[in-house]
């Protein structure tokens, strides 16, 4: 009698000169043995109810996402999971976790000191006048002193592996980052399909998140001492990001509020409409860009915001995380600065590299950028999800000459990167594994703490060949797994 | 609490109780198309009008026969008191205030509406009527288990309570009017046929065992009447809903003037006697009874949603 069919074969899988996270010339890494070992003894009918199974435990835990399209204007839809994990070795992530630690706590000490003395300025070591181009530089927040000098509380940290294994930093983002319900969601959906991989590996748990945010919240309150009332701002069940809104507020044991329900006192205090009239609120996990915050200080047309928010902040009624003003340390521009401000505050060289990056600002970079445009992604500082970007090696004779036309008249505002050969981790399609590439979000929270999540949300591109890992197009997810070999 | 996820929870339970009131209302004139000969069958437009959806469904300019009542109450987006359409709102009060609720309890209800609304068809077909509905039902009951046996029983949970009892007090009254009017309309040998009727009515209110330990009768009009308006006990007659929503508003603060309407009410309904009451009397009294409960909805709103005083909603229409 013949064998059943078997669904996947590692040794036809090919990732060709990409990195691949769980396979190595057609054998397993070690961390991934057990689960390439584990898929491969499935039979394609098995493998297939395993996919049916977690589709069906997304759609009934209603994991979700929205999306807005102009037919059926905004539709909450299905996260898309991939069942096979992201495997990264515990001795490896440990170095990350350093680096990402490393990284934050520079880049918070760049905020504070860009809206006080400019230090960094003054030394030399950071332009002045890429300040005055940046959208995100908020002249209302010089001076401020929030808590613990700490202006990004949470930042989620874009990381990618190159062909050679490198891992390096593709951009920070310290405004309001997503994902992180998607990294615990994730986790969930996999232990209730396939809780017999549980069994076979020491996976180290995620699930301290939320408690690690709360604790990085609470000591923020402008009242130590009482039990500090902890809110999350959201502008509503119509942004994509809902769900994880309801999901962290409700992990925390916070109120999910949107900005009708709070006012701002004639004491310039905060307050929540509640059934027995206004509450004090302490902290304010803000899920609202700086912008639309507080209509009395920005667009006085925004409806999603607080009249007076600004106010309470500036007063210290009120903590607001991330504190606005935070995201000028995520513009492209800054983000090549970042290896020397890690250098000029902490006295360290940095952990994790970031992407080589020209700056088209100086005349050397900006020559070796423009006679290579055809080899480079070339970036514009303020844009972001992809929007006014050139992808040289992809790109027509035409728009290089357009590229290179809007680089000299605006050199300060551009960067270039090599193309990088995104790392790949095998994805299930119809009836088997194909590569596909991903990226790497870890959050790192901090206030009077420092914290990492265990891994992160690895995206993934699920049509062959792209790296576009965004959910809104065609990304999906997969559950990410540090593992510990020594156990 | 904030007034907004109070005001979410009150009228998330108001729509899932209509769902299952819904369906057990469309059980109802199920069993009056079966049980009844041909002349004296009430048909299906009786539904629409208690249910109080005439406008959407004139707008349909369909046939009130049964595919386009069942399908109308059950499956159509249009109709906003459809099964459908409730689960919908249910699901959505629910996901605005996921924070908030515990976690079995909005996995429950999105299934309930997900599976619901993907076998709309088996709903309106006549064989797959009865397990669907069935369904909708269970699904309901399920979530109010699964809500009293993991959700803190605090301010939230009395507004669950206040949301499921008005709408449940609420939908028995309509519950009845189906039959009472439908009895009052005809004459001759329908009286044949009475007695089972009104059982019908009891079991789809899932009332006919309880309503046998209590009232020691054969069905009829007086003893159900007087069972679904003035018994304490059974959890979906009248009075017991009344009970109910007594006890949520009692820890309240502010609630002086929604006790004093549910107060109003337990003595109109202290005073009727079902033994001599007409038709057209109880017409009048299941008319004037959905009005208080009305006006308790608002006493509602204006104690602790933040609704505008009469006062000043006159003030800002004019």
């Amino acid at each position: 009698m013949a064998d059943p069919p078997v669904a996947i074969d590692w040794k036809e899988y090919t990732h060709h000169d990409f990195f691949d996270e769980l396979v190595a010339s057609g054998a397993p890494r070690r961390a991934a043995e057990k689960v390439c070992g584990y898929l491969s003894g499935l039979e394609d009918g098995e493998l297939e109810d395993l996919r049916n199974a977690a589709e069906l435990a997304i759609k009934a835990m209603g994991i979700t996402f929205t999306v807005y399209t102009e037919a059926e204007g905004s539709i909450d839809r299905a996260w898309p999971f991939d069942l096979i994990p992201r495997i990264i070795e515990r001795n490896e992530w440990r170095r990350i976790e350093a680096g990402l630690k490393q990284r934050v706590r520079a880049l918070n000490l760049f905020i504070d000191d860009i809206y006080h003395d400019q230090k960094i300025v003054k030394d030399g070591v950071f332009p002045g006048e890429l300040l005055a181009d940046s959208v995100n530089f908020r002249p209302e927040c010089v001076g401020i002193d929030p808590p613990f000098g700490v202006w990004a509380h949470i930042c989620g940290s874009d990381l990618v592996r190159d062909a050679d294994g490198t891992v390096y930093v593709l951009e920070d983002n310290l405004r309001v980052p997503s994902g992180v319900s998607y990294m615990l969601e994730n986790r969930m959906v996999m232990k209730r399909v396939a809780p017999e991989l549980f069994e076979e590996n020491t996976i180290l748990p995620v699930d301290a998140y939320p408690t690690q945010l709360y604790e990085t919240l609470a000591a923020l309150s402008p009242r130590p001492g009482d039990f500090p009332e902890v809110v999350v701002l959201t502008p509503g069940i119509y942004n994509s990001a809902y769900f994880e809104h309801a999901y962290l507020a409700q992990q925390m044991g916070a109120e999910l509020v949107e900005g009708s329900d709070l006012v701002v006192g004639e004491d310039d205090c905060v307050y929540m409409r509640t059934i027995y009239g206004l509450s004090r609120v302490d902290v304010i996990y803000r899920r609202i860009d700086d912008l639309f915050m507080d209509p009395e200080v920005f667009h006085p047309d925004s409806a999603l915001g607080v009249p007076g928010l600004m106010r309470a902040w500036k007063a210290g009624n009120v903590a607001l995380a991330n504190a606005p003003g935070a995201g000028v340390a995520d513009d492209k521009v800054v983000y090549a600065y970042v290896p020397d401000a890690i250098k000029y505050y902490l006295d360290e060289d940095p952990i994790l590299p970031n992407v080589p990056t020209y700056r088209c600002l100086y005349d050397q970079e900006r020559e070796h950028v423009l006679t290579n445009l055809d080899q480079l992604v070339v970036k514009p500082a303020n844009e972001s999800g992809g929007y006014g970007m050139l992808i040289g090696p992809q790109a027509e004779e035409a728009e290089l000459a357009k590229f290179a036309e809007l680089i000299k008249q605006d050199p300060r505002n551009y960067i270039a990167q090599p193309m990088l050969k995104l790392s790949t981790v095998p994805t299930l399609t119809d009836h088997h594994a194909a590569a596909r590439h991903v990226d790497l979000r870890p959050f790192i929270l901090s206030s009077k703490h420092v914290h990492v999540t265990t891994g992160g949300l690895t995206r993934v591109a699920l049509r062959p060949g792209s790296t576009v890992v965004n959910s809104s197009q065609g990304g999906g997810s997969k559950d990410t797994w540090i593992v510990d070999l020594d156990d | 609490m904030l007034s907004r996820v109070a005001e979410h929870i009150y009228w998330l339970a108001r729509y899932a109780e209509r769902a299952e009131n819904t369906a057990r209302l469309i059980n109802v004139n199920t069993h009056l198309q079966l049980d009844l000969p041909k002349h004296l069958r009430p048909g299906w437009k009786p539904l629409i009008t208690i249910t109080g959806c005439e406008d959407p469904f004139l707008r349909r300019a369909m046939e009130a026969n049964e595919k386009n009542v069942v399908r109308f109450l059950i499956g159509d987006f249009e109709n906003p008191s459809s099964i459908i359409q409730s689960l919908k709102w249910a699901r959505e009060n629910g996901r605005t205030v996921r924070d908030f609720f515990p976690r079995d309890g909005w996995e429950q209800i999105n299934n309930l509406y997900r599976i619901a609304s993907a076998e709309i068809y088996l709903g309106i077909s006549p064989r797959g009527r009865y397990n669907y509905l069935k369904q909708v039902i269970l699904g309901v009951q399920a979530l109010s288990g699964m809500l009293s046996g993991t959700m803190s029983h605090d301010e939230g949970y009395t507004f669950l309570l206040l949301g499921r009892y008005l709408e449940r007090a609420d939908m028995t009254t309509r519950i009845v009017d189906v039959l009472s009017t439908h009895l009052e309309e005809q004459s001759g040998d329908i009286e044949y046929y009475e007695g089972a009727l009104w059982m019908n009515l009891l079991e789809s209110l899932s009332g006919y065992q309880m309503y046998r330990r209590v009232m020691q009768q054969a069905p009829d009009w007086d003893p159900v009447i007087s069972f679904l308006f003035r018994n304490r006990e059974f959890p979906r007659s009248f009075r017991y809903c009344l009970g109910e929503l007594a006890g949520a508003v009692a820890p309240l603060r502010n609630n002086e003037r929604v006790k004093e309407r549910i107060e109003r009410l337990e003595e109109l309904i202290g005073e009727f006697d079902p033994d001599r009451v007409s038709g057209s009397d109880l017409h009048q009294l299941i008319d004037d009874l959905q009005r208080m409960l009305g006006e308790i909805h608002n006493e509602i709103g204006i104690a602790w949603f933040n609704y505008p005083l009469p006062e000043e909603s006159q003030r800002q229409a004019s």
